[in-house]
């Protein structure tokens, strides 16, 4: 019973960062359908800037929340500036092309920046410094952190905020115009190029915050990190119905819920035959049976083949 | 602008240029033992990317189903001759019965995949392919306990090479008085399987079949109202395409006498797509030398970069694995930009391309 | 002794989400008849269409064609059954070449496998010279054989629709459908189509029009059904449905000729 809890929690926490992530590449997908595979990456340098600002920072006396805070917020500007860059240089100039083109684009990408931030940070793990102490609660038998925690709260903020921006501002409205029909939207006088590059933007600032989300909680990173968090928040927008905001969110923490109760459970199903290193199959075998039984995903507008 | 297919085979009309690849193919194994065994066995990758490619090209290319789990099927042939043939079970099956199992093997899980998922919009299909491709590799990486099927990350060692009669092929031999090594009796092996596969595609693509996908690949609802089982015909190509990934798998595990899971990472699946993107989907020339291309680059960057990086710097500033895969990245990315239908695409990709383009 | 019937909707009914698109319509088709189905916009002819060549999966009713329950979960099974039909937005194989086009509608009466594909054997060899005699034939029968070897995209608009017919065809139909064939044809074309029509049944395959253009109708068509709002509110000889005051209620009042 406190396993089942515990599992809970852990997963709701994985699971606001997954659902982070996949907001990212949703909200690309649904405007332009491209798999932005190098979204997972952005989220690395995310988690990377973040912690040499906060390593920087650490001997200066600084409040710990503010150094925590100034790394967040410069993690989220360096991402929005490489998502930015990416669109610019990457994925701008093959509008048109053939649909395969830009997804290896994304791949060339995915592999550049992670052998950059390899270059620059090394090959080994990196330990966050702790910065804050950390307290735990008990309830029912089943602990949490003030981190995880700070992880969920903030999560829902942030997302808050994407859903107030996407349905009340202009930018908002010439987003969801452009992911309707991109020329009508042009049409009705949207900049489509500004809305593809600020689902950009935006989708990377998610990134980075989750990136400091994901930092924290496991107190390491990696340069390869960004890949199975990114093909785990992908798979998270794709059982949500991908491109649907709410679906990624509602995705993402259903993910982090399965993986969690399935690394806890497997061995009991399965009478110890298979371990909890199967952790990462569950999201795997979990989209393939969704998409089998709904094939636009748990929230995706169903479409038929139009005549 | 007429657009007529040639008919007539490729060899029938350049006799002469064919005479001088056939020429070139045999030279290499020979030319290439020169600087060592080491650049035959580079040869070799070359030409089972080759294979691979251009299996995965009847996928993507042909069907147009966006399949990045393709290095599942490639692994499922590699562990069916691993375990039948090697001291882990110690079961020893010769080669004419366990490739051929795990062609077939290979080929039914292609279909216990593509059967529920093939009705799935393309991108929806490359996710599902590719979360179907870590599950293999989970599993090559951790059925070592409790029954040990696998080996786990360590991998299954000491592989029987290839053996006709006594005819092996991973030891050094004289045939008509030229020596010959292993590395280049497999170089010889993967031309011939290089060439079935080439004639493999050359001839769906002028057929029933062949015209079926790529009906498919226009327009699926028309081709529906054609009378076209789209789903069963998309099978075909994803079958197909596992069969041949599985023969690939096959020939690796005989050949490096060594398999783990490592080998099956999705990277290799992405590499393969990149090979057939990169050269120019759908036809044969392109996917042939964007294989070639993809699986050289890296070596020359492997011998190039450190002497380069010591002559200028007089030391190593950076990491030349990671500035390998980097120049890698940038080089798909570079290609895509100014090149988007490919190095080398087919004439009528090429239009297609120039015309959509405003 | 009347004529055989080929195809009978029984009560067919299908909506989207709570938009009833088509309610409850039967009618029947006659072997060797051209048959004409009309209504304003949105009343629900191609919804109409796409349930009969199983595109869509109507809620209730029934088609029975040619004697037989008509499966109504594939397309392709229509086609089998000798549906065929035509898009009223053109769906060709835009970058295949007319000729293939129509190679591609004679697929399923062909059967060629992989291994013949490979191996080019005498029948796989027999079989592709048929497909490409047929195809030939059937551009020369709508009349394009010069743009053969032409990428179905870069042919005129009235060349498109009648490579259209052609592919469709080459699918042997029993029934041949035909959405909108002469939307966007100026009136030479219209009056090609209209002898084109003509001729495809008094070859024997019976025909059914979905049209805007009251006029083709009502010069080439035996029987015509209307369709408003989903509902079919008439079905006779053209001069009787000309007159019927519902009919001329539906295109708002207006006169139908």
């Amino acid at each position: 019973m406190d396993t089942l809890l515990q599992q809970l929690i852990n997963g709701l926490t994985l699971g606001a960062v997954y659902a982070l992530v996949a907001l990212g590449y949703t909200m690309v997908y649904g405007i332009i359908g491209l798999i932005n595979f190098a979204h997972g990456e952005v989220v690395m340098i995310g988690t990377m800037v973040a912690f040499t600002v906060i390593v920087a920072l650490a001997g200066s006396g600084l409040p710990p929340l503010l150094v925590l805070s100034i790394g967040l917020a410069v993690a989220v500007v360096v991402c929005m500036a490489l998502g930015w860059s990416l669109e610019r240089v990457a994925y701008r100039p093959l509008r048109g092309a053939p649909r395969l083109t830009p997804l290896i684009t994304a791949i060339g990408m995915s592999m550049v920046l992670q052998n950059v931030a390899m270059i620059i940070w090394g090959r080994n793990y990196i330990t966050f410094p702790p910065m804050i102490t950390k307290h735990i609660y008990s309830v029912g038998g089943a602990t949490f952190t003030n981190v995880q925690v700070a992880i969920v709260s903030l999560a829902a903020l942030v997302m808050m905020a994407l859903i107030y921006l996407v349905h009340r501002t202009r930018i908002g409205m010439a987003m969801r115009a452009t992911a309707q029909n991109p020329h009508v939207a042009s049409l009705m006088g949207v900049d489509i190029n500004r809305v593809i590059a600020m689902a950009f933007v935006i989708g990377s600032a998610l990134g980075a915050v989750a990136g400091c989300m994901v930092g924290s909680y496991y107190e390491i990173a990696h340069y390869q990190m960004g890949f199975m968090l990114g093909l785990k928040a992908f798979t998270a927008a794709v059982l949500g119905g991908i491109g649907n905001l709410a679906g990624a969110m509602a995705g993402g923490l259903l993910l982090g819920v399965i993986e969690a109760l399935g690394a806890g459970y497997i061995g009991q199903l399965t009478g110890d035959f298979l371990g909890s290193h199967y952790q990462d199959i569950f999201a795997f075998i979990v989209l393939i049976i969704v998409l089998m039984f709904r094939p636009s995903g748990l929230f995706g507008e169903r479409e038929g083949d139009r005549a | 602008m007429n657009g007529s297919r040639k008919k007539s085979l490729p060899w029938q009309r350049h006799w002469l240029g064919v005479l001088l690849v056939g020429a070139v193919l045999l030279a290499v194994p020979f030319v290439a033992a020169l600087g060592g065994q080491a650049w035959v066995r580079i040869a070799n990758f070359a030409i089972l990317y080759v294979f691979l490619a251009l299996g995965l090209n009847i996928v993507v290319g042909y069907a147009g189903l966006l399949d990045l789990g393709y290095v599942a099927f490639y692994a499922v042939g590699a562990y069916v001759y691993a375990l039948l043939a090697s001291p882990h079970f110690g079961v020893h099956l010769p080669f004419w019965v366990i490739l051929p199992l795990g062609a077939a093997i290979a080929c039914l899980f292609g279909m216990l995949l593509g059967a529920p998922t093939l009705k799935l919009r393309g991108d929806y299909l490359a996710i599902v392919t590719l979360g179907f491709g870590e599950i293999i590799r989970i599993f090559l990486n951790n059925l070592n306990a409790p029954i040990n099927v696998t080996n786990g990350a360590q991998g299954i060692t000491l592989i029987d090479p290839i053996e006709i009669g006594d005819f092996s092929f991973a030891a050094t031999s004289t045939i008509l008085g030229v020596e010959i090594s292993g590395p280049q009796k497999y170089y010889f092996l993967l031309v011939a399987l290089a060439i079935l596969v080439i004639i493999v595609n050359v001839r769906l693509q002028d057929s029933r079949i062949g015209r079926a996908w790529q009906a498919i690949r226009e327009d699926e609802v028309a081709a529906k109202a054609c009378g076209i089982n789209t789903r069963n015909i998309k099978l075909l190509a994803f079958a197909m395409g596992a069969s041949f990934g599985g023969v690939a798998g096959g020939v690796f595990s005989a050949m490096q006498g060594f398999v783990s899971p490592e080998s099956f990472s999705l990277m290799e699946s992405i590499t393969i797509l990149a090979m057939v993107v990169l050269g120019g989907m759908g036809h044969i020339p392109g996917v042939i030398l964007g294989a070639v291309l993809l699986t050289a680059l890296p070596e020359v960057l492997r011998y190039g970069i450190e002497p380069l990086q010591d002559a200028v710097f007089g030391r190593m500033i950076i990491d030349p694995e990671s500035l390998r895969m980097l120049i890698f990245g940038l080089a798909l990315v570079l290609v895509m930009r100014f090149r988007p239908a490919g190095l080398w695409p087919s004439p009528q990709r090429r239009r297609e391309l120039a015309e959509s383009s405003d | 002794m009347g004529e055989q019937i080929l195809l009978e909707a029984h009560a067919v009914a299908k909506h989207f989400g709570g938009v009833k698109a088509l309610h409850d319509v039967s009618l029947t088709i006659r072997r060797g008849e051209i048959y004409g189905l009309i209504g304003p916009n949105g009343a629900g002819k191609t919804t109409f269409f796409n349930c009969l060549t199983g595109l869509y999966k109507n809620e209730s009713g029934h088609f029975t064609f040619a004697g037989a329950r008509l499966a109504a979960d594939a397309p392709h099974k229509a086609a089998e059954a000798g549906i065929a039909r035509t898009f009223q937005n053109i769906r060709l194989f835009g970058n295949m070449t007319a000729i293939e086009n129509v190679m591609v509608g004679r697929h399923m009466r062909t059967h060629a496998n992989v291994i013949g594909a490979i191996t080019r054997n005498r029948a796989t060899m027999a079989e592709e010279g048929a497909i490409t005699r047929r195809a030939e034939e059937l551009l020369h029968y709508v009349g394009i054989s010069e743009r053969a070897h032409d990428y179905a995209k870069n042919l005129s608009y009235g060349d498109q629709r009648r490579l259209e017919i052609a592919r469709a065809l080459a699918t042997e139909p029993k029934l041949l459908a035909l959405d909108e064939p002469a939307a966007g044809m100026n009136g030479t074309e219209t009056e090609a189509l209209r002898v084109l029509v003509e001729g495809i049944c008094r070859d024997g395959v019976t025909v059914l029009l979905i049209e805007h253009d009251v006029k083709l109708v009502m010069g080439l068509c035996g029987r015509v059904a209307v369709l408003d709002y989903g509902e079919k509110i008439c079905e006779d000889v053209p001069a009787v449905v000309q007159k019927d005051p519902r009919v001329i209620e539906a295109y708002l009042g207006g006169s139908v000729a």
